[in-house]
């Protein structure tokens, strides 16, 4: 396989005069603000660079990350897989199959080894030995902790790479676990979503060949630039949310006028991602602008976190489930009645205490 | 000399200072404005009609509650920096005499006068030790869980880098997600409005049936004891 062809080859080959690329290296450094010095730089990084190898591996998963990934609309996922990474192992996008494909995994592992990315798509179960995911005849978790002992960074795909997701739900037979419980000693970048957004997933990898560095994570590992902000703050709806304007009912006055969807159940509020601004399928809308609230697919454990209708939801501790507004409501009326029988209780015990003395009081006279 | 007009000698003791009384009554305040509000951002008001640039009623309602945050936020600070340089009454908030016998079999003797087990409560300068844990339990360390899940809540919307992101932005993942802390948020207004109920009506009851004053000790300052004996 070419996976040494340079940026620059791949240029020459798609039909750029080596005087366009020139041009192009110029333009660059002036567009960045440099020198006219680093046009030369820019042009020898450009001819000496090699494309990042990058090995893209399916767990459990339902290859919605897949999906999503070959919508990208900006830049075209096509310039990304054909010009810009040499993807070289996908089991979902790649031409071989068998034991031809898992041949490459050993080549690339041997040839990049500490220089490639590993893309996981999906997670690893362990229980009885992770037999729930074959990929080759072997357990799942097998493969990938292999491929990750050589990589430079591992990207997890998805909700189900970063926090688990359906697999992992209550009361997760197959003890589905995220990539960073079983990978623990290289870089991780989380780029969680049922699936995540296309522009979003080839947007983490452009920024990671540009700069050649990983983009900047947030706490829980995941670029800020996509996940930094919840969708809430930059929701078009957000103005009818201040204002105090929200859809009470599907189908009701608030919902053919496109009212916030706070009491519908929306996560918007807690959920970290870009859908709000970037947008799906070319930026043509998201779930909030078809009406729907967020169901908070990007953020941990969603499945396990009560109704995606309610935005006061069901605490679930020690296997007990509970709203708190259905018991605080319950605790208050109970403590109120309480309070009214033991302050009844008290004042005749005050008055018979009163009787008492009077007569103690009669007696000494 | 029996004059027919029965004689109690009161004895006084000062023991809430002015800077305590203040924070007190200002506290209550906050906790109030903080219960309706945080309430109502819970469970909003019904949807109000017309232009969306007319209302900014849901904005107004978060503003009152991170206003009163502000405020039960700076008051518990100073609460704090009062109990080292306030009297030795001020300091009980903070620290709970867990290891002292004594604390516990008063504890008791105070739960049996509630059960009417007991024919007359016990004398406390300061607050009694039913009080006393119910204040400590309740006022500083769930104050304090407050304080800690609504100042990471507050990260939310003040972004990555701001200060309440840099110190307690790491309870969102701590706890699990954003939604679960607003839920225990949101159990714990629950838990301060069940505790209000009881410290009125036990400050009411107490100071018409124990032996000491309650409610003019935190407006004057000074405690009252309607009887001479230990």
């Amino acid at each position: 396989m070419a996976t040494t062809e340079t940026f620059y080859e791949v240029m020459r080959r798609q039909g750029i005069s080596r005087r366009s690329f020139l041009k192009y290296c110029s333009l660059t450094a002036t567009a960045l603000g440099l020198a006219p010095s680093f046009a030369g730089t820019i042009a020898q990084a450009m001819e000496t660079k090699p494309r990042t190898p990058v090995i893209w591996l399916h767990g459990l998963e339902c290859t919605c990350c897949s999906e999503s990934f070959i919508r990208s609309a900006h830049p075209l996922v096509s310039d990304v897989v054909l010009s810009m990474i040499s993807l070289d192992y996908d089991d979902v996008l790649m031409a071989s199959a068998g034991h031809q494909a898992e041949a490459i995994l050993d080549e690339i592992r041997l040839k990049y080894k500490g220089q490639y990315i590993l893309a996981v798509e999906g997670n690893p179960p362990l229980n009885q030995d992770g037999m729930s995911c074959i990929i080759g005849g072997r357990p799942f978790v097998e493969q990938l902790k292999e491929v990750a002992a050589d990589c430079k960074a591992v990207i997890s795909w998805g909700s189900c790479a970063s926090w688990g997701c359906v697999q992992a739900a209550h009361p997760n037979p197959t003890q589905a676990v995220p990539v960073h419980k079983v990978i623990t000693d290289k870089p991780i970048i989380k780029v969680p979503g049922c699936p995540p957004i296309a522009e979003v997933m080839t947007g983490v990898i452009t920024y990671m060949l540009t700069f050649d560095r990983l983009p900047e994570l947030d706490r829980q590992g995941r670029p800020k630039m996509f996940y930094g902000q919840r969708i809430h703050d930059k929701c078009y709806r957000r103005p009818h949310f201040d204002a105090g304007q929200f859809v009470e009912d599907w189908d009701d006055e608030g919902a053919r006028k496109g009212y916030c969807l706070y009491k519908m159940g929306c996560k918007g509020p807690t959920t970290y991602n870009a859908c709000s601004t970037t947008r799906w399928n070319n930026g043509v809308s998201f779930p909030i602008q078809s009406g729907h609230g967020c169901i908070g697919c990007s953020e941990d454990g969603f499945w396990d976190k009560g109704s995606f209708y309610d935005h006061v939801t069901n605490t679930n501790v020690f296997g007990i489930e509970a709203n708190a507004d259905k018991v605080g409501i319950a605790a208050a009326g109970t403590v109120g009645a309480a309070i009214a029988a033991h302050a009844a209780a008290s004042a005749i015990q005050r008055i018979k205490q009163r009787a008492g003395e009077h007569h103690e009081e009669n007696d000494q006279t | 000399m029996y004059t027919g007009v029965p004689t109690v000698k009161r004895t006084a003791v000062y023991v809430y200072q002015t800077p305590v009384r203040i924070w007190h009554w200002v506290n209550a305040l906050s906790i109030t404005v903080l219960a309706v509000t945080g309430y109502l951002i819970g469970s909003p008001l019904p949807t109000l009609p017309g232009e969306a640039s007319d209302h900014y009623l849901m904005g107004y309602i978060r503003f009152f509650h991170f206003a009163a945050a502000y405020v039960f936020l700076v008051g518990f600070l100073f609460r704090i920096y009062w109990a080292f340089v306030g009297n030795s009454y001020s300091h009980q908030l903070f620290t709970l005499p867990f290891w002292r016998r004594r604390f516990w079999s008063e504890l008791l003797h105070e739960v049996r006068w509630y059960a009417f087990q007991e024919p007359e409560p016990r004398k406390y300068v300061g607050h009694n030790p039913l009080a006393h844990l119910f204040m400590v339990v309740i006022i500083t360390v769930g104050g304090l869980v407050m304080i800690v899940t609504g100042l990471a809540l507050y990260s939310e919307q003040t972004g990555l880098g701001s200060w309440p992101d840099a110190l307690f932005g790491w309870v969102i993942p701590f706890v699990g997600q954003s939604q679960d802390v607003r839920m225990w948020h949101h159990w714990g207004m629950w838990v301060i409005v069940v505790f209000v109920m009881l410290h009125v009506y036990t400050a009411i009851r107490e100071d018409i049936m124990s032996r000491q004053s309650l409610i003019s000790t935190m407006v004057s300052g000074w405690r009252m004891f309607k009887d001479d004996r230990p």
